[in-house]
């Protein structure tokens, strides 16, 4: 920790990278064990170039000897005394005046959470503002660009000891029996909902954990801001998957979500359901999925749950996004997909069979092992087994070749003996259409080969022609180059129509072309 | 097969189709790449009537076709019979302007752009225009976010009325509901700008400005900084301090760091644009605060843009102003706690010597100089040492030459191999600079010392490095200093070191010319092709190969020719390998 005293003219910078191992930067490649092994630093906002002066705080009676008629005068006394912020990065500044204000939140904090009586009307604008004073402030620079939630340590909010209180304070003040939601949406507007969602991205996840408590809490209360709450979280979540890839707070929102798709009234209104699938379904293809893939799958779940119609709409999504190279993000995805035919309706299995089980056909073939595992363990979820039974006749066709073919190839043994069993429980299925497929399978190999060579042969073919015309086209235009020169020299005064001239002239052409093609085809 | 009827009847659409249609999606992406060699197919008029139809009712595929179907229409004007049916191109493109995935979005609008030069005044506003305006008030955020980059590409070609409309479709999405499309709008803000007419500019363009610049999301904030250098520079010079100054103020000291720093960033833009007396009134106190600023991403992209300030200041006050206002903020910087700070004022710091003449860099700006050169970050050093030659063109690097020593000394021993390896790339530089005496007072043993490091990168640099400081000495230079030290290298114990030997050689051969190469090399590497290790070995049938151009036929023949005769019959096979090669290519079979 840094304890340097600042220059004046600067009394809080924020903290540096003063301890960043000199040349680094030129070093291109920083270890990253050597990037953990760094000690965890904590910043601060830049919030307190705009305080002007620092005011020196001078304690306050306690609360509870306050007499009842000077209690709410003191409570908000205290209320503004807890205004003032104060700098932690230099942790020896001004201890005093800290220490005064973190008795002060404690007392705050207390005295709602335990007496009644003390929210009256006039304290729920003072106790805002000490709250919006206190944690609404800009986030500071990552002090790591390329922050890895799951490898790096994140950097901690250096104010905390403070800022932990003033979130305990709004906690308590929402959870206070006396808390009057038609008093408190005066002073929690919108605006106020919008700055304490941009607090989500912020980097400490004690400060998230807090801040998903609040929003629940606000979200419960203050009927008026629900609509605005969850619009504000899907422009957090667009911008997030189509522009920055970068917010921090992605699984507490979805966490909330989770729980409010739960409390969703049926039918599904359309507003809930673009939601899912123009914002849950893409935010799959996040690369730092694996953050929040456990909550995203849950609200998935939830929805499917809520209104088994919208089923359809989550496969085929997964589908369309199913990772190409990243086989972690496959696991997932497959994970996902089990939940999901955990909680399916077999009417809703029949829709989406023949997709999902030719993508269910392709991990089985990954070289990769753990994809063909996971998606070969569906074989052993017996409700998933229960409805390939019942659909065998469409489903085996589609995963039959591959089954065949990776069981005489894959590297792996597990994945073979794997591919064994299943092929050992179609035939116990269906031994009739087993016998059949297998029968079949050279053939078909042979039909595929067929096709393959047609379609070579129709490119070639098509390739040719293009040549042929890309030179006549060349021929063409030269030529109408030269017309036209002619036609400039011969006849300078009309200089409206070379145009109508030269938008005729495409037609024909083509016409001409073609039969000159046309012979040298037959020539050949 | 029926020649006579043409190419339209060559292929059936049906088979093309499928081929668009195909299950596997490489082979479908495959089929779209090739989407012009199918046009040609069909002929234009085909394709106007029935494959465009079906690529517009088909837009539910993957992003990663789409993205190369966007592309593919941008180029497609003759295929669908040149610019009089350019619009059938328009429904595809439309579809494709909406979807979700932002670069397919962006490609689609990059083709629509592209096509919209080649529509006619005429079907611009009949077809083109429409299209801009269903996309502006389409539902979803993604259309009305690609509607905000087609306002300009046709504005400045319909007529009155039209444009009007445009103006008014553009205001509505600076003020829409969501953050995506008032960023959208913001960036193309600067671009809609220029194709206004000036009171238009002042009566719509300010206003929108104004309200993106004081958005609630900084986003968006910072977007309407980048249209503020635009807007600048179209306005006449007497509305500048009324219309863009109240923001660009505002924007300066705004509570969001990245707004701050995005006006440090665009600081040397902002100065052209508002030209000399309000850089004076303004600016020069804006830019002060951007060089104190709390945050230090902002302090940074303030320092990286101190030389290119100073410079751009105008004459009659410039060294005043740098003097009292801004040389007083970088000597801070100089002390910062952030290494990017410091580097990044490094890297320009140097260039305000030339702005501030011979005295003033003496008295004011070489004690910061020196005191970066001993910053305790590399990357600081660096900086300093690989800019010298702005110094050097002031005051001579003499004055520097005390402190530069201990600092190349550190660098050069520097734990890090890619510190030492810049610092080496900037040897002939500074070798050029301070002259052969002080070079080979204190710099040669330095140079010598990188043909023996640990790190392959590094020797191989200090060849090259050696092979550089020859061309600048020349060659009797290299004959006392260096040539002598290279040779003894012959007899090091650690192969590695006589390896290098014969890398410098080949260095070296072609730069000290045929009489040392022959009498003093020749020899050394002949002796080493009985070296005990078959590596040292090839690698003389591999310098022998490189040096023998430039020694003379009987040289080659009675001497090379002998050795690598024998080293063709060794027992390794690589060396072996490597005889045979310089053998054939010396031509002394």
């Amino acid at each position: 920790m840094e304890t340097t005293k600042l220059p004046p003219s600067s009394p809080s910078s924020p903290t540096t990278s003063f301890s960043v191992p000199s040349a680094e930067k030129v070093d291109g490649f920083p270890r990253r064990s050597m990037r953990r092994a760094r000690q965890r630093r904590s910043h601060s906002s830049s919030q307190f170039r705009y305080q002007s002066s620092q005011v020196e705080l001078t304690p306050l009676p306690l609360l509870k000897d306050a007499p009842v008629a000077e209690l709410h005068d003191l409570f908000c006394k205290k209320l503004q005394q807890c205004c003032v912020l104060f700098d932690f990065l230099d942790c020896v500044a001004d201890l005093k005046g800290k220490e005064i204000k973190r008795a002060a939140l404690n007392e705050l904090v207390e005295s709602v959470a335990t007496s009644r009586g003390v929210l009256i009307e006039p304290l729920y604008p003072e106790a805002i503002k000490m709250i919006s004073v206190n944690i609404f402030r800009t986030l500071p620079p990552s002090e790591n660009p390329e922050f890895d939630p799951e490898e790096d340590e994140p950097t901690l909010e250096a104010s905390w000891p403070h800022l932990q209180l003033v979130y305990e304070f709004f906690l308590r003040f929402l959870e206070s029996p006396d808390f009057q939601p038609s008093m408190a949406k005066r002073y929690v507007d919108q605006k106020f909902v919008l700055q304490l969602l941009e607090l989500f991205d912020s980097e400490d996840p004690r400060e998230r954990e807090y801040l998903k408590t609040i929003l629940h809490r606000v979200y419960g209360k203050l009927l008026g801001l629900r609509a605005y709450i969850r619009k504000q979280i899907n422009n957090i979540f667009l911008r997030f998957i189509y522009e920055t890839e970068h917010f921090n707070g992605v699984a507490e929102l979805l966490e909330i979500l989770g729980s409010i798709i739960n409390g969703f009234a049926l039918p599904l209104k359309a507003e809930h359901k673009q939601f899912l699938v123009r914002v849950l379904i893409p935010l799959h293809t996040a690369k730092s999925l694996s953050i929040f893939h456990a909550q995203l799958a849950y609200c998935v779940v939830q929805f499917m749950e809520k209104d088994a119609t919208v089923t359809e709409y989550i496969i085929r999504g997964l589908l369309k996004y199913w990772p190409k190279t990243c086989t972690q993000k496959e696991v997932m995805f497959l994970g996902e997909i089990e939940e999901i035919l955990d909680v399916i309706e077999p009417s809703q299995f029949i829709r989406v069979q023949e997709p999902l089980f030719k993508q269910i056909a392709a991990c089985i073939s990954s070289p990769h092992f753990q994809v063909a595992e996971r998606a070969l363990y569906f074989w052993n979820n017996e409700y998933i087994l229960s409805l390939i039974e019942e659909n065998c006749q469409v489903i085996l066709p589609l995963v039959f070749a591959t089954l065949y073919r990776v069981s005489k190839e894959h590297w792996n043994q597990t994945i073979v003996s794997l591919i064994y069993n299943v092929l050992k429980t179609f035939m116990e299925m269906n031994s009739k259409l087993f016998d059949d497929l297998t029968a079949s399978y050279k053939v078909e190999k042979q039909k595929e080969l067929k096709r393959e060579r047609e379609r070579a042969d129709l490119w070639r073919g098509l390739e040719e022609h293009q040549d042929r015309r890309m030179q006549m086209l060349t021929e063409a235009a030269r030529n109408q180059r030269n017309l036209q020169e002619r036609g400039e020299r011969g006849d300078p005064p009309s200089p409206s129509s070379p145009q109508t001239a030269h938008s005729d002239q495409p037609e024909p052409k083509p016409s001409g072309a073609s039969s000159s093609s046309g012979a040298g085809e037959s020539a050949t | 097969m029926a020649g006579a009827d043409g190419d339209d009847s060559l292929y059936p659409i049906a088979v093309l189709i499928d081929e668009l249609r195909n299950e596997d999606v490489q082979l479908r992406l495959n089929s779209i790449k090739k989407l012009s060699t199918i046009a040609l197919a069909l002929g234009v008029e085909r394709t106007r009537t029935e494959l465009l139809p079906f690529l517009t009712d088909t837009i539910y595929d993957e992003d990663e076709v789409l993205l190369a179907l966007a592309e593919q229409l941008g180029n497609f004007t003759m295929l669908v019979g040149g610019p009089e049916y350019v619009h059938c191109l328009l429904p595809p493109l439309e579809s494709l302007a909406t979807v979700e995935e932002t670069v397919v979005r962006d490609k689609a609008v990059e083709s629509l752009r592209k096509i919209s030069q080649e529509h006619s005044p005429v079907d611009l506003e009949v077809h083109f225009e429409p299209l801009v305006k269903r996309l502006a008030s389409g539902d979803w955020f993604t259309s009305r976010t690609s509607a905000c980059g087609l306002f300009s590409v046709c504005y400045p070609r319909v007529s009155s009325t039209v444009k009007a409309e445009i103006r008014q479709h553009f205001r509505t999405l600076c003020a829409d509901d969501t953050p995506m499309v008032r960023r959208a709008a913001a960036s193309k803000l600067g671009e809609f700008s220029k194709v206004l007419e000036l009171d238009y500019l002042k009566s719509d363009i300010i206003s929108l400005f104004t309200a993106l610049a004081s958005d609630e999301q900084d986003s968006v904030r910072l977007l309407a900084v980048e249209a503020c250098v635009s807007i600048a520079t179209l306005l006449p010079q007497e509305d500048l301090e009324t219309l863009v100054m109240p923001t660009l103020r505002q924007a300066a000291e705004d509570k969001s760091w990245r707004v701050r720093y995005m006006v440090a960033d665009k600081f040397s833009e902002l100065q052209k644009a508002v030209g000399p007396e309000i850089t004076k009134n303004d600016l020069v106190p804006a830019f002060q605060n951007l060089l104190k600023d709390c945050e230090a991403e902002v302090r940074a992209a303030a320092a990286n843009k101190v030389k290119e300030f100073c410079e751009n200041l105008p004459e009659d006050s410039r060294e005043q102003i740098i003097m009292t206002h801004i040389l007083p903020c970088v000597k801070e910087l100089v002390s910062d706690t952030n290494q990017h700070v410091k580097s990044a004022l490094a890297s320009v710091i140097m260039g305000l010597s030339t702005i501030l003449g011979k005295d003033n860099t003496i008295e004011h700006l070489l004690p910061l100089f020196l005191a970066q050169l001993k910053d305790e970050c590399p990357e600081v050093r660096l900086n300093i040492i690989s800019n010298l030659d702005c110094v050097n063109e002031v005051i001579g690097i003499r004055q520097l030459s005390q402190s530069l020593l201990p600092a190349i000394v550190e660098l050069a021993e520097d734990a890090k191999w890619r510190v030492r390896l810049a610092i080496i790339e900037y040897m002939p530089l500074l070798a050029g600079q301070l002259g052969v005496e002080f070079f080979d007072e204190k710099l040669n043993t330095l140079c010598m010392a990188w043909l023996i490091d640990h790190v392959y990168a590094i020797r191989e640099a200090a060849t090259c490095n050696l092979m550089k400081l020859v061309e600048k000495f020349g060659a009797e230079w290299a004959q006392n200093t260096i040539v002598p030290k290279v040779l003894g290298m012959a007899n090091d114990p650690n192969y590695l070191h006589r390896m290098t030997t014969l890398f410098c050689i080949n260095a070296l051969s072609e730069a000290c010319g045929q009489d040392i190469t022959t009498k003093q090399m020749l020899p050394v590497v002949l002796k080493m092709s009985t070296d005990q290790v078959a590596n040292v070995r090839f690698n003389v049938a591999k310098s022998l190969q490189k040096i023998g151009p430039v020694l003379d036929s009987n040289a080659l023949q009675t001497e090379v020719k002998p050795v690598l005769e024998k080293l063709a019959t060794d027992t390794d096979m690589d060396v072996k390998y490597f005889a045979q090669e310089a053998i054939s290519v010396l031509a002394l079979a």
